[in-house]
């Protein structure tokens, strides 16, 4: 008997998306949280999006998720960075009001039907004896079952917290961290990483002398991370920006015996993207300076974060710190930063559709699979509650490729290569930018999110009117042929552009780098009024073809790679011509197609035309007698 | 697996004057096609072919009996075998005309001829060897010359993964730099500017350009040197064409399947391995087809490495000859007065300010006259072809030739891009293409090694 089809273990980022998705795909859903002011929490910078962040809000938004609906109804400033260099990268990034934002996702659960959120410290996986498992255990001793359970822990497993020579088992900010839950994934084989992460002080926003600060203004811009979103607030918040002088590096260098990083107390490893201070000045002894940003936690509460300042020195050397930096020489601090480090699944133990490979049924998301970033986390929830529901209807599970979204090259990457690090979007991960942009999120994905059940009706119907006006303009403009008049050649001349050769079409003219839509108006008199978000992809489509050709015949040439499925049988210790240490390698991944094995660090090409020539002479078939290579 | 398998036989020995050639067979009936050509010293069949036996016999024609050669026959079964194939290998005398006729005599009986690299490959699919040993195996087989085998065997250490690595660096440094001011926007970071990022892709092109160059030139230690006959028509270029390759065309040409649209064929001069091109007579014309035939005459003139300017010595300069002259300036080569042996009515003065300084020699195709000085010459230039490509010279295959040309033009974008207002997330696709070829080569994957860079190179994090 089952209490429920799927179970959720945390509230964070990860652990709402997973609930709300299976929920919404019809699921009876227990999330179970160690508190209401868990939910959906951010312990670390109140700020969402930025390169590779904001494009997965966008995926997530497009297959139905809540975190870009969320964050637009809870910013307190937003920006779009990268504008000057080139239409895939631009990227949203907002400050968020994390307790406006925890607000409105506790309210958004409790709204949703099918979903029962609990306050409750889980301790145990249970297990059914033939391995799939069954339910869980609180500590209190309290069992639930369900025939899918998705662990999304966070930074709580083992989570130990460091602040100078000072160090106690500690989820983030005094939540009780999570022991027993892992010692059970190792009882049960799974192998650990240990990372390690921080954060950074907090000051109270009266102790600022703002008047020495940098500005840095919101953005005023027609769209939002959500596709339902076409506008922006204009009532935005202020941040700031200031650095650090040759006296905070002093203070960092005289002190760092007192850095737990550099006395060895920490043993987890650390995110090089997001180093703390004490690193920065180490590691790089030649900048004289580091940015300091100052973010506002709330629209109108005390709280100020200090994005750069990450550092686990004792607190009273944390507050020589922040009174060397400029602007903050009375800054009273209200919450020291710390490290923190905590376990987490090797995310080679982890199927491309999140499920563990030892455990069937249990799936995994956010923190507890490597990663970092409350994006990352979000969308892995989204992915893990959509194929635990898939999983229970005994339907093929619901993998991204890289070449379709974010959100493929964050999970193949996972699974793929594992992580030493806690592993962060970027876009330099992503090989196919151009074509995975954030103004087509919804191209590439609503469709799924629709078949899926988690796009709403409604919705769909904007989008679909979207895609048709999309599809319906880049044929008008690629067929309509520019008459060679005096208008036109006067208009040309206008901005700056060579005359019109014989069946110029609209669409050519707009790849030419000096001319856009606008400009076109007046010799485009079949033109009617479109979006702006419309015309934003259409412009883009035209005007970046080549390239958007480029990528594709790359995407075209890894496809017979990505297609040539293996089977999960395969012994690799059979094949002739692999390395020892590819067949080390691909026993782990275990991977699903050539593309992949080929992605799996230390599997050289020598060893995938090994493989390749292994699948083509059909001598595993003779080994393995089956014809059916599919998974589950 | 060797069930499936039809057999194929190639003379494994590179063809030249060697003491010994070996006919190698791989397949399902090699035994069987031993069995039937094969004959011990007494005159049977070779029915006590036993594996791992060395055999002294001789081989017959399977048809007529007639007697080609005696040979040592060696039998390697499957799966023991390179190609994990039944085996047979026939040590033959080393001779051209032998080791094709015994060749001939084992398709006779039901092989087919082997496709360049087809052992190699069939060892590769039967998991005896990976890629990269493949490769250079058949680039060693290929090898005609000791400095081609020095090469491809420099090649297995590393010689053209160390340039190309060298290549990648930069432009794995140049692509971190674009990231780096991509994902992390807001932060300081030291990336260097347009002007310095269009330097380092400028000089990855030239880089590039020196390694095609560098590459292309092994094609002499590989293929050996190319000498094109050029001159107007009928002043004996085939005449002449045949005095060069002598005899052994005829043979090959026994062959079935190796009638070639253009009339190339492989030959030593003095020792020295050279593919002489004949060439349709050079002039204009009207004539819309014969007008083909001088583009692909002029194409062939152009790819060569050396050239034979043949003039008629029998009449005066024409205007004809002198086009042809002025076209082959740059190229190293002769300029042959064939005819010799008829009356002379050519003035040699007048060639002098055409022939961008090639040796004048007299001679005559019909008679012989001056050909062995003019072979002497060709092995000459040859030499110095090969040996003066460079001091360090790059064995590059195809394939590898390929991905660098690729690499060469996807850096060429990249910079164009840089220079104009393209943004940087689109210069980016070409440099990860670039990247990608040059990961042909070395096996390498840019992902992983971007992040390092980026992580390496700069200072972030909030």
């Amino acid at each position: 008997m089952c209490d429920y089809d799927v179970i959720v273990v945390g509230g964070g980022h990860a652990g709402c998306e997973a609930a709300l998705a299976a929920a919404r795909m019809g699921a009876s859903v227990l999330l179970l949280t160690l508190g209401w002011e868990s939910i959906a929490d951010m312990p670390c910078n109140p700020s969402l999006g930025g390169p590779g962040k904001a494009q997965i809000i966008r995926e997530i938004d497009a297959l139905g998720g809540e975190m870009g609906r969320n964050i637009d109804h809870s910013y307190l400033q937003i920006r779009l960075l990268n504008t000057g260099k080139g239409p895939a990268v631009h990227s949203l990034r907002a400050q968020a009001d994390k307790e406006a934002y925890q607000a409105r996702m506790r309210e958004v659960l409790k709204a949703q039907d099918n979903l029962k959120v609990e306050v409750s410290h889980v301790e145990n996986v249970l297990i059914k004896r033939e391995g799939q498992v069954k339910g869980v255990e609180t500590r209190e001793g309290e069992r639930y079952r369900a025939p899918a359970v998705i662990l999304a822990t966070g930074t709580y497993l083992g989570g130990r917290v460091y602040i100078g020579n000072e160090s106690y088992s500690s989820g983030p900010y005094g939540k009780p961290a999570s022991i027993g839950l892992s010692e059970v994934l190792k009882r049960l084989g799974f192998r650990l990483a240990r990372f390690k992460t921080g954060t950074s002080p907090r000051i109270t926003r009266d102790s600022i002398n703002v008047s020495k600060l940098k500005k840095q203004p919101g953005h005023i811009l027609p769209f939002g991370f959500s596709f339902e979103t076409h506008s922006t607030r204009e009532d935005q918040v202020m941040c700031y920006l200031t650095y650090t002088t040759p006296r905070t590096h002093d203070i960092i260098k005289a002190n760092l015996s007192l850095a737990p990083l550099y006395t060895g107390a920490i043993i987890g490893r650390g995110p090089r993207y997001c180093p703390s201070i004490e690193t920065k000045i180490m590691e790089f002894p030649n900048r004289e300076r580091h940015q300091v940003f100052l973010e506002p936690e709330t629209r109108t509460g005390e709280i100020v974060y200090l994005g750069g300042l990450s550092t686990s020195l004792p607190l009273e050397i944390q507050r020589e710190i922040v009174y060397s930096v400029p602007g903050l020489e009375d800054a009273e601090i209200a919450r020291p930063g710390y490290a923190i480090d905590y376990d987490c699944l090797m995310p080679t133990e982890i199927s491309p559709w999140l499920e563990t490979k030892r455990v069937p049924g249990l799936f995994t998301a956010g923190q507890i699979n490597g990663t970092s970033g409350y994006e990352e986390a979000a969308s892995q929830g989204l992915m893990a509650g959509i194929n635990a529901v898939l999983k229970l209807r005994g339907q093929e599970p619901f993998v991204l490729e890289r070449s379709q979204a974010y959100i493929g090259v964050l999970i193949d990457d996972l699974v793929t290569k594992g992580t030493e690090e806690p592993y962060r979007m970027m876009t330099s991960r992503v090989e196919y930018r151009l074509t995975v942009r954030q103004d087509n999120a919804d191209l590439r994905l609503t469709e799924k999110g629709f078949s899926l059940g988690l796009v709403p009706e409604e919705r769909y119907e904007i989008f679909s009117k979207r895609r048709r006006q999309i599809e319906d303009e880049l044929a008008r403009l690629r067929t309509t042929i520019v008459s060679k008049d005096a208008a036109t050649s006067n208009l040309l001349k206008e901005i700056g552009t060579s005359p019109v050769q014989s069946r110029t079409s609209l669409g050519d003219l707009l790849a030419r780098p000096e001319v856009n839509y606008q400009s076109l108006a007046i010799i485009d008199k079949d033109r009617t009024e479109l979006p702006e978000d419309v015309i934003l992809v259409v412009e883009i489509e035209l005007k970046y073809a080549g390239y958007i050709r480029k990528q594709m015949r790359q995407i075209e040439r890894t496809r017979r790679l990505e297609t040539r499925r293996i089977p999960t049988q395969t012994d690799y210790s059979q094949i002739h011509g692999l390395s020892r240490e590819a067949q080390e390698k691909l026993s782990v991944v275990n991977p699903r197609s050539l593309g992949q094995a080929a992605r799996i660090s230390g599997v050289s090409p020598a060893d995938i035309v090994a493989l390749m020539a292994y699948l083509e002479t059909g001598s595993h078939r003779r080994k393995h007698n089956s014809g059916d290579i599919n998974e589950i | 697996m060797s069930k499936d398998r039809d057999t194929i036989v190639a003379i494994s020995t590179p063809l030249g004057e060697g003491a010994i050639g070996i006919v190698r067979v791989s397949g399902s009936s090699a035994i069987a096609i031993a069995r039937r050509l094969f004959r011990d010293p007494s005159g049977r069949h070779g029915r006590e072919l036993k594996p791992w036996g060395v055999r002294y016999g001789s081989i017959v024609d399977c048809e007529t009996g007639e007697y080609i050669d005696e040979a040592l026959a060696v039998v390697m079964p499957a799966p023991y075998s390179f190609t994990r194939d039944d085996v047979v290998e026939f040590s033959c005398h080393g001779g051209v005309a032998v080791l094709t006729r015994v060749l001939e005599a084992v398709i006779k009986c039901g092989a087919r001829l082997a496709e360049p690299g087809e052992f190699t490959k069939r060892a590769f699919l039967a998991g005896r060897i990976d890629l990269s040993q493949a490769e250079a195996i058949i680039d060693v087989i290929r090898a005609k010359t000791d400095s081609a085998r020095k090469l491809a065997l420099a090649n297995l250490r590393g010689e053209l993964s160390s340039r190309v690595s060298c290549i990648r660096e930069n432009v794995l440094m140049l692509l971190a730099h674009i990231e780096a001011s991509i994902d992390f926007p807001d932060e300081d970071i030291e990336a260097l500017g347009t002007r310095d990022l269009t330097q380092r892709a400028q000089k990855a092109v030239s880089d590039l350009n020196e390694l095609v160059r560098l590459g292309r030139s092994s094609r002499v230690y590989r293929d050996g040197v190319s000498v094109v006959l050029a001159g107007r028509p009928n002043v004996g270029k085939s005449s002449l064409f045949n005095t060069l390759v002598g005899k052994k065309r005829a043979i090959v040409t026994e062959v079935p399947g190796t009638t070639r649209d253009v009339i190339d064929d492989w030959t030593t001069i003095k020792g020295v391995p050279v593919r002489v091109v004949d060439t349709a007579g050079m002039r204009k014309t009207r004539d819309p087809i014969e007008r083909l035939g001088v583009e692909a005459a002029n194409e062939q003139a152009g790819e060569a490495d050396l050239v034979v300017v043949v003039i008629d010595g029998s009449c005066q300069i024409c205007d004809e000859d002198r086009d042809i002259l002025l076209q082959m300036t740059d190229k190293p080569g002769v300029v042959a007065v064939n005819k010799c042996d008829l009356k002379t009515e050519l003035d040699e003065a007048g060639l002098i300010p055409y022939g961008g300084g090639k040796r004048i020699l007299r001679v005559s195709a019909k008679t012989g006259e001056g050909v062995d000085e003019l072979e002497q010459i060709l092995a000459d230039l040859a030499v110095t072809e090969i040996t003066g490509v460079s001091e360090n010279p790059i064995m590059a295959n195809l394939r590898q030739l390929e991905a660098l040309e690729n690499a060469k033009h996807s850096m060429e974008e990249a910079t164009h891009a840089l220079s104009t207002s393209v943004p940087p997330d689109l210069t980016a696709i070409d440099i990860h293409e670039a990247l990608f070829w040059l990961d042909q080569i070395t096996g390498q994957s840019a992902s992983d090694d971007l992040m390092e860079k980026i992580f390496s190179e700069f200072c972030i994090g909030k």
